[in-house]
């Protein structure tokens, strides 16, 4: 896990435990206090989903669940704001609209 | 149907001191909030506050949200729903909530409204590549989660919120290659402004962001230099790779609830968009329903804080359920608002106060 911080001027930086869950139907992990898009964008994930017309790609962009960019379906349920969204052990997170996304798990 | 007296959509600073009126008072109270936690935009802003004492002053934004939330916590008479978003309401103030994918409808006999503001955004080439994020996003992501999304970023916008998070993004280890602005001064306070410049970092006025380049994510931004017409001067251009762009142009109010129960909102610049007309009860013009925070108009924590006092007091007056110390309560926080107010900054919030009032009188 690199895009996590490891040490900060302010902030307490303990030890998290670990959650697993499945993205893409690959297994990943994020950590306790994680948001189903934080954890994504710790291991390297930039595209939340896709436009519906042009299918350009989205990123996360307003963390506070108010611009759709980072909707995706989570344990069958379409549409869940994975920006303000506990991370659970076992979910089971999948993008929308996926075209041809290449995968870009670090 | 779950009933209440009292209402509260939004747990940020001021819904959370509404709140506390509101159960003092003996009302029966349900805080609804759309995040999985409480303090609204406090809980990722890591620096320490300016104010008075009233407000927390010295104190950081994170411990400010936990202080709110330790003033409630003796409260058996309140209800706090998080992960519940507001979707519908209406004039006989019957709410409908989405929790946890179910629907369900609470009536309340009055209605506070304190859902505060999101960020505004710029029009330019590909605006909509991943890795290009609102200022309070990249907060949250680095100082609430502690992730890194990039390894440079360039800041569009130096008021304060521009400054303040670039410098929490050098805190964590992101290299700030540039913060531009369009007009011709820094926005923000010189102090946060002297703070990046000791640091290295470029603050340069008069550029703006032409286009972003990138094919699935962002990889470099186009700026240029303008004229006093915010007009482009040719051959200024200079490409600098970055893999974020952080866009922090302003906040608009979050209105759209007021107008959903046929509150009147109008558009004052000064307040950052189109507010809710509130009296000077903080009342919007639907009888019983009360807005406050950064969504009358953006402002600070700090007189969120003032706001959200006073809409609670107001609002257990309405019912006929008034605080004990009302009278006393009321003159207090009515000062501290004034006085905070009353700085530089306050004059454009005073005038747009000014244009609300006038707006509701002719509406
Ligand atoms: C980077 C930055 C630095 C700042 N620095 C300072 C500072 O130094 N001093 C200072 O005084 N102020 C500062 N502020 C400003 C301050 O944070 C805000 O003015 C303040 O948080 C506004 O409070 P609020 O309660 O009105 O709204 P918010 O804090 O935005 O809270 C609104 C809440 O409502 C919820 N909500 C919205 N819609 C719904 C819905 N439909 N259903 C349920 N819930 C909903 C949201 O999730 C949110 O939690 C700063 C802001 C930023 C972004
Ligand atoms: S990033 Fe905007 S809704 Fe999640």
């Amino acid at each position: 896990m690199t895009n996590r911080i490891v040490e900060h001027p302010i902030l307490e930086v303990k030890p998290k435990k670990k959650i697993r869950f499945v993205f893409e139907e690959k297994e990943v992990e994020g950590v306790e206090g994680d948001t189903i898009a934080s954890a994504l964008v710790a291991l390297g994930v930039v595209t939340m989903g896709h436009s519906l017309k042009k299918h350009r790609p989205r990123g996360f962009y307003c963390a506070i669940g108010n611009c759709a960019s980072c909707d995706m379906t989570v344990n069958g349920i379409k549409n869940v704001r994975t920006c303000i969204t506990p991370l659970e052990e076992k979910m089971i997170v999948k993008r929308e609209f996926v075209e041809d996304i290449q995968d870009d798990i670090r | 149907m779950i009933y209440a007296d009292v209402l509260i959509v939004g747990g940020g600073p001021s819904g959370l001191t509404a709140a506390k009126m509101c159960c003092e008072a003996g009302l029966s109270t349900i805080i609804v909030e759309r995040s999985h936690i409480l303090g609204g935009q406090l809980t990722k802003q890591t620096h320490k506050f300016f104010g008075s004492k009233d407000q927390y002053a010295k104190m950081r934004g994170i411990d400010i949200a936990v202080k709110l939330q330790e003033d409630l916590a003796s409260f058996n008479t309140l209800t706090m729903m998080l992960e519940t978003t507001v979707v519908g309401l209406y004039e006989d103030k019957v709410v409908t909530i989405l929790q946890h994918n179910e629907y369900k409808k609470i009536k309340a006999k009055a209605i506070i409204l304190a859902t505060g503001a999101s960020e505004k955004f710029l029009a330019f080439e590909n605006n909509d590549l991943p890795q290009i994020v609102g200022a309070g996003a990249l907060q949250t992501l680095v100082n609430l989660y502690q992730v890194i999304p990039g390894k440079s970023m360039v800041m569009i916008g130096s008021g304060n919120i521009g400054l303040i998070v670039s410098y929490q993004m050098l805190q964590a280890g992101i290299e700030v290659k540039k913060v531009i602005e369009a007009t011709d001064r820094i926005g923000g306070y010189k102090v946060h402004a002297s703070k990046l410049k000791r640091l290295g970092v470029d603050i340069q006025t008069r550029k703006t962001i032409k286009r972003a380049i990138g094919k699935d994510q962002l990889e470099a931004v186009e700026i240029v230099r303008i004229d006093e017409n915010f007009q482009e001067i040719e051959g200024t251009s200079e490409i600098i790779e970055t893999d974020l762009l952080c866009v922090s142009v302003g906040l608009s109010p979050l209105h759209q609830l007021a107008s959903m129960m046929n509150c009147k909102t109008t558009y004052i610049s000064e307040l950052g968009g189109y507010v809710p007309l509130i009296d000077d009860h903080f009342q919007c013009s639907v009888p019983g329903v009360f807005a406050c925070g950064d969504m009358v108009g953006i402002e600070e924590a700090s007189s969120a804080m003032m706001e959200g006092y006073l809409a609670g007091l107001y609002t257990c007056n309405y019912l006929n359920q008034p605080h004990l110390e009302a009278e006393s309560l009321i003159s207090h926080y009515e000062n501290q608002l004034y006085e905070l107010r009353n700085g530089l900054f306050g004059r454009k919030t005073l005038r747009g106060i000014e244009k609300r009032k006038e707006n509701l009188i002719h509406a």
